[in-house]
């Protein structure tokens, strides 16, 4: 068991403390373009490369879709790499989203969370990573800058695990924590730097049946993710699911190694549960709400009302267990999305968490509220009603409508 | 499919070439062959160089060229660069 190291407190936004976590994960390449809100970080980046701070080849792209084929080309050289985006940013990204996870690439990207056009909007919503919910990327997203943080440098660890090998996504909410200043522990460079440590390559059989090292190398020539047509594709989709059941017991074991030095953990790294132990109605979030939540649970608990939430840390992979042990015995179940699957049955958290407790014994009730699209505001009074609603439905044992709208003018 | 293939618990990630392309004979693909009039080939080696998939080998010991139909794949490149059209592309 090792000791909390003492730390530094810094005011940084969101984005600055995540380019802070990149300089101080001996990143050997970053390749960036530049899109509102996430520019911070890449800015201040690209700072510490022309001081002479970092060693990191630092690629500047002409667009997000060759940014990320300079990671996921330096990745599967044994690179550690890493980029950052939102919005239309990430959608560009869309054709290497899937490359870099099947070429098993463990590229850590940060996402500064932003609505996708049209109309223009550069505010946050959860649009543009939901939108990427299948491309093989581990998702997480955090609460504050703080968080922002801590993931970054865990999501290195995790995603260069030999069982994991997969990148992973990193998001936080645009402007409301990508610009806005908090107070942001961070831990010594060194320490950082141990507890990521150098990247771990597993062994792989060549075409010329050789154990050779996971790696693009002259010395040992191979090639990767070539061509795999019906012999041989739906195996290495098999193997990309299996990596991300992996993740599911990787995830908390970094969470905890990492609270060991710095005393900060997010729940188990999967889910956060806030007053759950009891709770008869409950609220599930992604990002900052999560902050404005638990104040409202705060004021709900002070006047004796059963109110818990979870806080869903990682979206991809899904905790399925985690969520059913925090959700079986609560009565009502509000689901925040902020974001919508149009002509779907409500939006992406409520599809996967309802039909996560479809199978146990008297589920509870499950209904979807969509908030926040386009950087709208959510208010504490806001989240009271969302409350109210659950705790009028227990009382009811009717649920009016299944999926509502919060902060829309009707 | 055959029994021999690998499962996926068996195959390295990431789509690693589990065979070298040498062992692929992509020579099957054409439809038109090369055939060369060795009285009008005058061994420049254009074709040697022109063909996309390095299937025209220079051979120093014979002092002539070969065409290694397991990967020629038809395209009749070398046909068309021929300064002296000693090659004629024959359907199969």
């Amino acid at each position: 068991m090792q000791s909390v190291i003492k730390q530094e407190i810094l005011a940084l936004n969101g984005d600055e403390a995540v380019a802070l976590a990149v300089k101080q994960s001996d990143v050997d390449v970053v390749a960036a373009y530049p899109i509102t809100p996430q520019t911070i970080m890449v800015e201040r980046f690209s700072e510490y490369v022309a001081n002479g701070e970092v060693e990191t080849e630092f690629v500047c792209t002409e667009s997000e879709h060759s940014a990320l084929t300079a990671c996921l080309t330096a990745s599967v050289t044994g690179a550690r790499a890493f980029t950052a985006s939102a919005s239309a940013g990430l959608a560009l990204m869309h054709e290497i989203l899937f490359v870099t996870s099947g070429c098993r690439a463990p590229v850590v990207m940060a996402i500064a969370n932003r609505a996708l056009s049209a109309p223009l909007n550069i505010h946050c919503d959860h649009s543009d990573t939901m939108a990427q919910r299948d491309s093989g990327w581990i998702q997480i997203y955090v609460e504050n800058a703080q968080e922002a943080y801590d993931s970054v440098i865990q999501a290195f660890k995790i995603a260069e695990n030999p069982k994991v090998l997969l990148p992973v996504i990193v998001g936080l909410d645009g402007f409301t924590l990508s610009h806005t200043l908090e107070n942001v522990k961070v831990l010594p460079d060194n320490i950082v730097r141990k507890f990521i440590g150098t990247r771990q390559l597993p062994f792989v059989m060549t075409h010329e049946g050789k154990r050779a090292l996971f790696k693009l190398d002259p010395e040992n020539s191979m090639s990767m993710g070539p061509i795999a047509l019906q012999n041989y594709y739906f195996e290495f989709k098999r193997q990309q699911e299996e990596a991300m059941k992996n993740a599911l017991e990787v995830i908390p074991q970094v969470n905890e190694e990492y609270a060991q030095i710095s005393g900060r953990h997010y729940g188990d790294g999967l889910l956060e549960p806030y007053h759950l132990e009891d709770a008869e109605i409950a609220t599930v979030c992604l990002g900052s709400t999560a902050g404005t939540v638990k104040t409202v649970v705060d004021e709900l608990r002070s006047e004796g009302v059963k109110a818990g939430l979870l806080r869903l840390r990682t979206f991809r992979p899904l905790p399925v267990e985690g969520i059913i042990r925090y959700l079986q015995k609560v009565k009502a179940v509000g689901i925040m999305d902020r974001s919508m699957s149009f002509g779907g049955h409500g939006g992406p958290a409520f599809h996967e968490i309802r039909h996560t407790l479809y199978d146990i014994q008297n589920r509870p009730y499950i209904v979807n509220y969509i908030y926040g699209l386009g950087g709208r505001d959510t208010s504490p009074s806001q989240i009271h009603r969302i409350y109210e609603n659950l705790q009028k439905i227990v009382r009811t044992d009717h649920v009016e409508h299944l999926i509502n709208y919060v902060g829309l003018r009707e | 499919m055959t029994s021999q293939e690998k499962n996926w618990k068996e195959i390295s990630p990431a789509g690693v070439c589990w065979k070298s392309s040498i062992q692929f004979l992509t020579g099957d693909w054409k439809t038109y062959t090369p055939v060369r009039d060795l009285e009008k080939c005058t061994r420049c080696l254009l074709c040697v160089l022109f063909c996309p998939d390095g299937a025209i080998h220079w051979k120093p010991e014979k002092g002539d060229i070969e065409f290694d139909l397991n990967f020629c794949k038809g395209c009749g490149i070398c046909a068309n660069e021929c300064p002296v059209n000693a090659i004629e592309m024959r359907l199969e």
